[in-house]
């Protein structure tokens, strides 16, 4: 076994030691922290494959944004998780038995594929030779493939968008600055001349 | 990358059980949309995966680039999928997905 393999070997038994906690475990703080181990894990494989470019953005994009975002979420919502956790092993036999035939249905492919040498001497995009990862990915990304580019632009706009539009609200009893009420005052609206007797008062 | 030294095969087993955990996860906590959503994280993680071996067992970039768009799309959906959460869990005070009747025309 030489050592990439056996590197493969330790991140992909971790990668899938922690997805299974991550569906496993009763308080979703640590789903995701697991979830996070998952995808550092994957990191490493990637690495290992020569996709680094892909690595990193899925540590920096994946672990630094988004996993943030799902901590975020789970602690701002008071939920009682054990609530949500009761009666659940209720679909564990279905799950089970949906679960085994996939798993036996995909490692049935993924060990009887066969791929033509053709195949792999013809790829439509090489690694070119002395070329980093990152400058190969983005001299195709910003060419062939630009079209995607700035359709994946658009979903993350679109995304955003959305996002704010949804969890945007505004609170009724809230007092706001009203700037166009402010700036439209005039001496008239704003000033009121009071006729006071003496020995009166207002 | 030459000669890819881990076999297609070690890439495609790793990724068939992440995406089986996926499935069994989602069908595990029915009721959390939390871990649901996490699964769905899962699944996609394990199509990257696939994707990743395939483009270094073949020699072959379009693989990668299409790894990096599932990246995109699963991270605008996680983001609208947590915005979802959070007004569905203003409106109703649970996130149990049992209650998702209030759209019954």
């Amino acid at each position: 076994m030489t050592l990439p393999v056996f590197f493969f070997y330790v991140f992909a038994f971790i990668a899938v030691a922690s997805a299974l906690m991550v569906i496993s475990s009763r308080n979703p703080v640590h789903s995701v922290l697991f979830l996070i181990l998952t995808f550092l894990n994957t990191a490493g494989i990637f690495m290992l494959a020569g996709a680094e470019f892909l690595a990193l953005i899925l540590v920096v994009v994946y672990v630094g944004a988004v996993m943030v975002l799902f901590l975020f979420v789970v602690m701002m919502l008071d939920v009682d998780f054990a609530e949500l956790k009761r009666g659940a092993l209720q679909y564990m036999p279905v799950g089970v038995v949906i679960g085994i035939i996939v798993l036996v249905e995909l490692l049935m492919v993924a060990g009887s594929q066969f791929l033509s040498p053709e195949l792999a001497a013809g790829s439509v995009l090489p690694f070119g030779a002395g070329v980093s990862n990152t400058q190969a990915l983005g001299e195709v990304l910003y060419t062939r493939y630009v079209f995607l580019f700035l359709g994946a632009g658009m979903v993350l706009l679109v995304a955003m968008i959305g996002a704010i539009v949804l969890t945007l609200h505004h609170r009724p009893n809230v007092k706001r600055q009203d700037i166009s009420a402010q700036v439209a005052r005039r001496p008239e609206t704003a000033v009121e001349v009071v006729k006071v007797k003496p020995g009166q008062g207002l | 990358m030459m000669t890819p030294v881990i076999g297609l095969s070690h890439f495609l087993a790793l990724a068939a059980i992440m995406f089986t955990l996926g499935i069994f996860g989602i069908f595990l906590n029915r009721k959390n949309v939390i871990i649901i959503l996490m699964s769905i994280e899962l699944i996609l993680l394990a199509v990257n995966i696939n994707l990743v071996g395939f483009s270094a067992h073949l020699n072959d970039l379009a693989g990668q680039v299409f790894a990096l768009l599932i990246l995109t799309v699963a991270a605008a959906e996680a983001a609208i999928g947590l915005a979802i959460l959070v007004i569905f869990f203003r409106n109703r005070g649970s996130i149990a997905v049992d209650d998702v009747n209030m759209m019954k025309g």
